[in-house]
């Protein structure tokens, strides 16, 4: 059999970078699922991209500028109203270590 | 005992005194209610795109440029990946492999000689949110976000590990914010975080360092320093010892006056950096790059330089006047008026920056033309010291002129040779006792004769003719 692209420890890794719960069974179908898409995207490097620069984006523009002037910001109580929790006008988050 | 080479790098992040934000038009403002300048982009809301502010770009540009950057033609944006909360995208656009600028240094002054400190990269990048730790007791499990600032463009400056000692980490940092704020790209006040540093730090031997640890939180330069010392004797005694210096992230406890381990933050130091797709590539050209090198103000370094030289003041002077640009502008606006460099030099530097201290200069109600008028007066002789110093101080809470302050408070000073000279009848008239000790060959007794003079006039008389006057009448009297 071909050697794995991507093995369980790194989906863990890589779930908790993300900040990620999953389950043991999330861990495993995660792990499948991944190897899958990977193996079929691996089909690319059988092409030979030795002299070819990296594309980073497909259209030839650059220098895309705005000024610097205002325009709209929301209101506290729009930029709030998504939140899942909040606290007065800010938002309410989980302690994070100070 | 061992001696170790102190190898120090900073990072200093600047936020850049533009009116929007890197990547969309909400304001920058400091101090602002929490969470009322912010926008579908700098939230991050799903659909929306970033476009930059040519500004900041143009900002970091000018300062590679005065810090002898070499900038890149090429450079583009990256996200740098990570979950906190106070990112609202869960990545940062940041600069990675193609950062604005490269290379370049400040110079210090180290050990009576000059120094170039390195620097390795210049680059631009948005500022995170504020996070504000549960401080209310039913809230201790919580933290609070405030997105204001998240999204106002952040020059981040990293310089080589080039530093060698605590002393010249803070000369550097005077030295680089001088610069930044003559430039006028940010007003780098660390009270209100518009000026902040991390530091790398390392003991090892003379071409090689030692393991590095990162420090973080100190809140002034004195903070730096003081950090910095504590950090460097902390790892001396472990290596004395022969212990293993960990590289981690430590912070400075300005209380405490100690470094601790900041546990548990090491873990996901992976940013898994890519391109942003969201922004297109820069492309910097000569041109621009010949625009911008164009509006670059004189530099505090040549502006020293040029002082001593055009105006002959002596090395102190001319560093007290260039430490900030506003300070030397308006000396060199009074001599345009006022011709006499170093009169002008020492009422800036007295009298004038006392009051500067205390008020913003931008406040500041007098115009230089009226701080020569100012001068005048005192060398003309109608105006003492003293007297100038009060009048001074009405024009700076009035923004009244000079000419008109002396002229309402009758201030001006007597040089009237006639007048004065009546006045100083009366005195020797009214003290005998002096007169008698004065002949007894008691010199200080014309000082208390000169004085009685002074309080006659309300202080007003000339005290050189003053002096003059009495001692005419005494010596008249004897002889
Ligand atoms: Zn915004």
């Amino acid at each position: 059999m071909k050697k794995k692209i991507i093995d369980i420890d790194q989906v863990r890794y890589i779930a908790h970078l993300a900040r990620l719960d999953l389950s043991p069974q999330e861990e495993e179908k995660f792990t499948h699922q991944l190897e899958r898409i990977l193996s079929y995207v691996e089909k690319l490097q059988e092409l030979d991209t030795k002299d070819i620069p990296p594309t980073s984006h497909v259209l030839a523009v650059n220098n895309v500028f705005r000024e610097d002037e205002l325009s709209f910001s929301l209101s506290s109580q729009e930029a709030l109203s998504n939140a899942p929790s909040r606290k007065d006008s800010y938002f309410k988050v989980p302690k994070i270590v100070g | 005992m061992k001696e170790y080479k102190i190898y120090i790098g900073l990072e200093v992040h600047v936020e850049l005194s533009t009116q929007s934000k890197l990547f969309c038009g909400c304001k920058t403002k400091f101090g602002a209610a929490p969470n009322t300048q912010t926008c579908p982009v700098c939230l991050g809301l799903p659909g929306v795109l970033p476009v930059i502010n040519r500004k900041a770009v143009e900002y970091t540009i000018i300062t590679a440029l005065a810090l002898n950057s070499r900038i890149n033609k090429n450079c583009r944006f990256a996200r740098k990946n990570y979950y906190y909360p106070d990112l609202p995208k869960n990545y940062q656009i940041s600069q990675y492999e193609e950062p604005l600028a490269s290379g370049g240094w400040v110079e210090i002054k180290a050990n009576g000689k000059t120094k170039k400190i390195g620097i390795e990269r210049i680059h631009l990048e948005e500022d995170a949110g504020k996070l504000i730790h549960g401080e209310i007791k039913e809230d201790k499990d919580f933290s609070f976000v405030d997105y204001n600032r998240a999204g106002i463009p952040l020059m981040e400056i990293v310089s080589r590990p080039e530093i060698n000692s605590p002393e010249e980490a803070y000369e550097y940092l005077v030295n680089l914010r001088q610069i930044v704020r003559y430039l006028g790209v940010s007003d780098c006040n660390m009270e209100e975080g518009s000026l902040r540093c991390d530091a790398n730090i390392s003991l090892g031997e003379e071409n090689r360092m030692g393991t590095k640890t990162e420090l973080k939180n100190m809140n002034s330069f004195k903070e730096i320093r003081e950090g910095l010392r504590a950090e460097i004797k902390r790892q001396y005694e472990l290596l004395s010892r022969g212990e293993k210096v960990i590289q981690e992230t430590r912070v400075w406890d300005p209380k405490k006056k100690k470094t601790f381990s900041m546990r548990g933050k090491e873990e996901a130091h992976d940013y898994r950096y890519f391109p942003e797709p969201d922004l297109p590539p820069l492309f910097i050209d000569k041109s621009w790059v010949e625009r911008l090198k164009a509006i670059i103000p004189e530099l505090p370094q040549e502006r020293f330089n040029r002082f001593i030289h055009q105006y002959g003041l002596p090395e102190y002077d001319a560093g007290v006047l260039t430490e900030s640009k506003d300070i030397a502008d308006y000396f060199e606006e009074c001599v345009k008026f006022f011709p006499k460099p170093k009169m002008v030099s020492n009422w800036v530097m007295g009298d004038f920056m006392r009051l500067v201290k205390k008020e913003d200069m931008t406040k500041i109600k007098i115009s230089p033309a009226s701080t020569a008028d100012l001068l005048s007066e005192v060398e003309k002789g109608t105006l003492s010291t003293t007297m100038a110093k009060e009048v001074m101080e009405e024009m700076f809470k009035t923004g009244k002129g000079a000419s008109q302050i002396i002229e309402e408070r009758g201030l001006k000073q007597i040089s009237d040779e006639e007048s004065l000279d009546k006045v100083a009848d009366e005195v020797v008239k009214e003290n005998p006792k002096a007169v008698k000790d004065w002949q007894k060959g008691k010199s200080q007794a014309i000082k208390f004769l000169v004085g009685q003079l002074m309080r006659k006039t309300k202080g007003k008389a000339n005290p050189q003719l003053a002096n003059k006057l009495i001692e005419k009448k005494l010596k008249n009297l004897s002889g």
